[in-house]
């Protein structure tokens, strides 16, 4: 039982980090009140934008041994934030400059990015005369993957705790980070008070359209994080088209289910990772199919969350006031 | 003596929305040390012209100068760093964040609500208010809320305040405390404009008086050489007197009888105790009280749309049979066989639908007639042609959606409407508001007219004068109670003011 | 120093602008998404843009099966859209098309392969009554919630399509066949129980007048019922319709029936129309895609038929392209994000304009 517990939690957390990255981009999003439904194809730009800086780098190696591991991380690490921050900026300039409805921008980015991100994928194991379905990047995926050297001399414990690598942490710190500056700084009360009242916002000098653009690119951007997490550490850089899947929703609903709180996503990301695969570890060989309806509880549970949030109608515990409205001063 | 200078010079501003001209041409000096009232009917482009001060809009033409510079006010910050301050009338605070985030909001530097909260209770301490800083906006009530207001325009010790309708919502001490707050902040050299339409603020407190109407500067003047007749003439464009016919009741019977109404709000908050009265067919019962002391939720409980903790409603047919009302929505009620019209407050948000036009609207009230599936869309064009020529409705067509008509005859097309269904009971809140001094008229002609037809009016008013000339009795509203019904005739303005502070007026003085 | 600059311009609402500006705007939209489109084409294939624009008609009318599977496609999207519309006209924000599409899917393979053995005069009516329940239940359940307590409509529908795909996903294991594949082949291919019948020797043709046919339907029932109305009503001011005695908790909940219903149709007609299988794939993104073919058409049923064609179209198109210059079949989706975005933007234009700040000069004397 504890062998199986001590397997299943770092599983766990791994499934969740990209959940994480996903759900505190949202949740800075939509604190300056735009909803990006965006995000599944962010998440799919990142990666692949981290997977073209990794193949043009792998390629302009003379050979896999020469590979410098620092330049191996930040060459993709730039590509994915590059690309993350175009599609957020997009985003902004279509529902901020130009007002344009943001569901309806959020799901035509997510066609966009799902389809960019299966294209060039697609392009690319073309390109690298792989006779699989699959773009592997192994090199470039060990150096994602360093974990810190002492952690396995510390027994179960340090492999559960120190047995990640980089972007595991990275991740929890940008989430305990964004939830310090939304409800300590004074940055993160003018993004609330945007996201809630952008008149009142604006009224009290502070630049509405500027806290968009900066909150949905950065959130743009912290989500790509997610989507090359994905495939440089946990698909062990292996790209194969769709198979980062419906992991964008749900961080989603993540959003949902941690009432915009970047900190208590943390946990809950490990808590919807775990529900992910926890079919793997319920006593299999009965019945596969049973197995397909443990995968919509993370679905479930948000639906259940959101009900329970209406019901107790707390004010400080609703989604932003604004969300997902256009904000234009002269309207009247 | 004579040295003052024009802190604020506003050239030739010119502002459109769409069609509609809000300003023309404008020119307005602001001087420091002094209080200007900016006095204008509804419309006439007093809070769009301050808006443009403040940042909030952007002028097509025009320039404003500061201090003798030319300055571009593209934003509210801007604003703040020319010492402009605007406090408007609909507040802008975020319901979720306490005081002290509120009055802080927008600031530079270093998060500290500590400090924040320090300089709040020194404001506070010297000015008189009572501001609790950690304190959330959504648990306050609506005074307290406007005192965030100020004391956050305060803490950024703007140099100009503009203050838009500031007395609309506080009580006559409260707008004493705040004309005190406001004559020491003159006294201290700040420049303070304050928009109003009532004369007698404009008398109390106002150095200097500027006027515009219809968007354009009428002119401007020392408030002690003018009175307000004048100033009434100036804003209307010619001699008006308020002469409000009141026809003698027809008949009267009681219609409506309420009796210990209790409402309580979402919120838990009391918002009418024990409200007991009967309203007669024939005559107009007003409805007095400073806004937010329950009209609303009355004329709602009546009309079945405001949940009731406890009390009744009976409406009373000639032949004295009663038909509870509680507990019924509109739709219940009209099936009963009752016409009971209702002209509330909010006539685009409520009474009708701003983007559908005006036959669209006048089917509101109709569309379920008949069996059919189908709506009939040839009466309600035709309902919508008559209240057109007979209310004299500037329109386009009546395919215009009512949203780019003017206020005056947004209100004429729901009138219209619910007077067409040949109502028992018409119920009316603000009828007036916004309209100008013609518009007004037709509108009480109207309610009139629906008096003399036997029809128990219920007036909900805000504006004291007419109130006296127009209604048979009030009853005057005091923080959700009855504070007393007096006749129409004869009852003095000083008692019902002081009816509307404190129960039962100056009995115990 | 910036405090005496100028902004450049500003932006300001449009007043009345006669009914074709509108369309022309978006016409311009969509030229200069489709020469965009050429662009990307060319560069990435090398190929001149004329080819593309050839490539792209050929796709969708090359041939009469394209043209037949080009309507079909249409015809899907369309019923999805129009299934959406009248939630949307409430202000609803129903986007779970797919979910509801699925259940209704879900609905109708049940019937064909648990009543396998009886007639198909039997088993059609039961798929249909089943599968627009089964998709009007999926609409039904957000929409109560947020009639009682408010729930936010978009994340629960949302929500709701992933349920959804995990309960066909489960069944499709459940009715595997054949037996380990983990997909449900052809069902009844030889029996052909719960096949709709083919029309005019055409297995789409069915499907496409039912469509036709909703789609008249829908404008009817939005623009001339009383329930059309109530529906405007209570989407422009929620206040207004309580106000008149509408229940506005009702409204949202039978709207919703039929918003569910009409996508659980469309469930039912990809199931015994066309491909007569059952896999969480099925719907293909259409409850997305549907979303902004209806608000594209600014919820006017009519002009859906042309936002729906002009998408199908250029994914046929897309397809096409890719399969002729060897490219991936996500390039389709590259290039409806591409039109869609241009669209979007466009509206813009229509709703406001940019004033060029007149020069100040004229101050100094």
């Amino acid at each position: 039982m504890f062998e199986a517990i001590l397997s299943f939690l770092p599983r766990a957390i791994a499934q969740g980090i990209p959940l994480l990255y996903g759900s505190t981009g949202e949740i800075v999003t939509q604190k300056s009140g735009n909803m990006n439904l965006g995000i599944p194809g962010v998440m799919y730009v990142g990666g692949i934008c981290g997977v073209i800086g990794a193949f043009l780098y792998e390629q302009s190696l003379p050979s896999p041994d020469a590979i410098n591991s620092f330049l191996a991380v930040l060459i993709p690490t730039l590509f994915c934030l590059l690309g993350s921050l175009l599609m957020g900026l997009l985003f902004c300039f279509l529902t901020v400059t130009l007002r344009a409805n943001q569901n309806v921008t959020g799901l035509a980015m997510t066609t966009f990015g799902v389809g960019f991100g299966n294209f060039f994928g697609g392009s690319l194991v073309k390109l690298s005369g792989a006779d699989m379905p699959f773009l592997a990047l192994s090199a470039t995926s060990n150096c994602f993957k360093v974990t810190l050297p002492f952690a396995d001399k510390l027994g179960v414990f340090g492999d559960l705790v120190f047995g990640y690598s980089f972007l595991v942490y990275l991740a929890i710190a940008i989430a305990l980070i964004a939830s310090f500056l939304i409800n300590r700084t004074r940055t993160g009360l003018h993004l609330r008070a945007v996201g809630e009242n952008p008149n009142t916002a604006d009224a009290a000098g502070i630049n509405v359209n500027l806290y968009k653009y900066l909150a949905t690119c950065i959130g743009c951007m912290i989500a790509g994080l997610g989507g090359l997490y994905y495939v440089m550490d946990y698909a062990g850089g292996i790209w194969a088209n769709n198979a980062f899947g419906d992991r964008g929703w749900l961080a989603i609903a993540l959003v949902i289910f941690t009432i915009w709180r970047p900190n208590v996503g943390v946990l809950a990301s490990f808590l919807f990772g775990g529900l992910y695969i926890l079919h793997m570890y319920i006593p299999s060989g009965m019945n596969l199919a049973v197995k397909e309806l443990y995968k919509m509880l993370p679905y479930v549970v948000t639906i259940i969350v959101l009900i329970i949030s209406s019901l107790r109608n707390q004010r400080d515990k609703q989604p932003p006031q604004s969300l997902g409205l256009p904000y234009f001063r002269e309207d009247r | 003596m004579e040295t003052k200078v024009a802190t604020v010079k506003m050239r030739d501003i010119t502002k459109t929305f769409g069609s509609v001209i809000a300003n023309d041409k404008v020119w307005l000096d602001i001087y420091k040390g002094e209080i200007l009232a900016l006095l204008g009917e509804n419309g006439s482009g007093k809070t769009t012209l301050m808006n443009m001060l403040s940042g909030i809009y952007y002028p097509d033409e025009g320039d404003i100068f500061i201090n003798d510079q030319k300055v571009v006010i593209r934003s509210p910050k801007d604003a703040f760093d020319h010492g402009i301050g605007m406090i408007h009338q609909h507040f802008k605070l975020v319901d979720v964040l306490t005081a002290a985030e509120n009055i802080t909001l927008g600031l530079d530097g270093k998060l500290d609500l500590k400090a924040a909260a320090k300089k709040i209770r020194q404001i506070c301490d010297s000015y008189g208010f009572e501001v609790d800083p950690n304190q959330k906006v959504y648990d306050m009530s609506v005074s307290q809320k406007q005192t965030v207001e100020i004391v956050k325009v305060l803490f950024r010790g703007a140099d100009i305040l503009i203050l838009d309708e500031p007395t609309a919502v506080l009580t006559p001490q409260e707008t004493d405390k705040l004309f005190a707050v406001l004559r020491n902040m003159r006294n201290d050299g700040k420049a303070i404009v304050i928009i109003t339409h009532k004369m007698h603020e404009v008398e109390d407190l106002s150095d200097r008086v500027a006027i515009l109407r219809h968007g354009q500067f009428v002119g401007d003047m020392p408030t002690k050489d003018t009175n307000a007749q004048e100033m009434t003439n100036m804003m209307v464009g010619h001699a008006v007197t308020l002469n409000i016919a009141r026809p003698e009741p027809v008949n009267p019977r009681p219609r409506i009888e309420v009796k210990d109404l209790t409402v309580r709000s979402i919120d838990g908050i009391l918002k009418l105790q024990d409200v007991s009265f009967t309203a007669m067919s024939g005559e107009i019962l007003g409805i007095a009280g400073i806004s937010g002391s329950g009209q609303k939720e009355l004329l709602e409980a009546i009309a079945g749309l405001q949940p009731v903790e406890k009390g009744s409603v009976s409406y009373i047919e000639d032949d004295g049979t009663r038909d509870e009302l509680l507990g019924k929505d509109p739709l219940d009620i009209a099936e009963k066989g009752i016409t009971l019209s209702f002209v509330p407050e909010d006539r685009l948000g409520m009474g009708l639908v701003g983007g559908m036009d005006l036959s669209d609207n006048m089917m509101l009230r109709s569309f379920r007639k008949g069996r059919s599936v189908f709506t009939d869309r040839k009466s309600p064009a035709t309902l919508a042609r008559r209240v057109v020529k007979e209310l004299e409705v500037k329109t386009p067509g009546i395919e215009t959606p009512v949203r780019k008509l003017s206020g005056g005859n947004v209100q004429k097309v729901l009138v219209g409407r619910e007077i067409a269904s040949a109502p028992t009971v018409l119920l009316t809140a603000y009828a007036v508001r916004g309209l100008d001094i013609n518009s007004s008229h037709t509108i009480y002609d109207l309610i009139n007219q629906q008096k003399q037809k036997g029809v128990a009016v219920i007036y909900v008013g805000e504006d004291l004068d007419v109130l006296l000339e127009l209604c048979d009795r009030i009853l005057v509203l005091c923080a959700g109670k009855v504070s007393g019904i007096v006749p129409g005739r004869g009852a003095k303005k000083r008692d019902v003011g002081m009816m509307m502070t404190r129960l039962g007026g100056n009995a115990n003085e | 120093m910036n405090k005496t600059r100028q902004p450049l311009f500003h932006i300001v609402k449009r007043g009345e602008t006669p009914w074709y500006f509108g369309w022309g705007v978006r016409a311009i939209s969509i030229v200069l998404a489709l020469l965009c489109c050429g662009l990307i084409t060319t560069l990435v294939t090398g190929e001149n843009p004329f080819q593309f624009f050839a490539t792209v008609i050929d796709g969708s009318f090359g041939s009469s099966r394209k043209f037949m599977v080009l309507l079909q496609n249409t015809a899907m999207l369309l019923c999805i859209a129009l299934a959406l519309t009248p939630a949307f006209k409430m202000r609803f924000w129903n986007i779970g098309g797919e979910g509801q599409a699925l259940a209704g899917a879900l609905a109708a393979a049940a019937c064909m392969i648990l009543m396998k053995d009886l007639p198909n005069l039997v088993v059609i009516p039961c798929m249909v009554v089943t599968s627009l329940l089964a998709g009007a239940v999926w609409g039904a359940v957000p929409a109560f919630f947020k009639a009682k307590f408010g729930t936010n409509e978009t994340l629960f529908t949302l929500m709701m399509n992933y349920v959804a795909t995990q309960i066909v996903a489960y069944f499709s294991v459940v009715w595997e066949n054949p037996k380990g594949s983990g997909s449900i082949g052809v069902i009844n291919p030889i029996s052909k129980i719960g096949w709709f019948p083919d029309l005019f020797g055409s297995k789409y043709a069915l499907n496409i007048i039912i469509v036709v046919l909703v789609t008249v339907g829908m404008f009817i029932y939005l623009n001339y019922t009383k329930h059309g109305y109530e529906i405007s009503v209570v989407g422009e001011s929620e206040r207004t319709a309580r106000y008149i005695g509408i229940k506005v908790e009702k409204i949202v909940i039978r709207t919703m029936l039929i918003s569910g219903a009409i996508c659980g149709l469309a469930g039912l007609l990809l199931v015994g129309g066309t491909n007569h299988t059952l896999n969480s794939a099925i719907v293909d993104g259409r409850g997305f895609t549907a979303v902004m073919v209806s608000w594209l058409a600014k919820f006017n049923p009519i002009w859906m038929v042309l936002t729906s064609f002009l998408l199908v179209f250029l994914q046929r198109g897309a397809g096409e392209i890719a399969t002729d210059f060897g490219l991936n079949a996500s390039f389709g989706d590259i290039l409806t994000g591409v039109i869609l975005f241009f669209i979007i933007g466009g509206e813009f234009f229509i709703t406001y304009k940019l004033i060029l700040t007149k020069s100040s000069k004229k101050e100094e004397k």
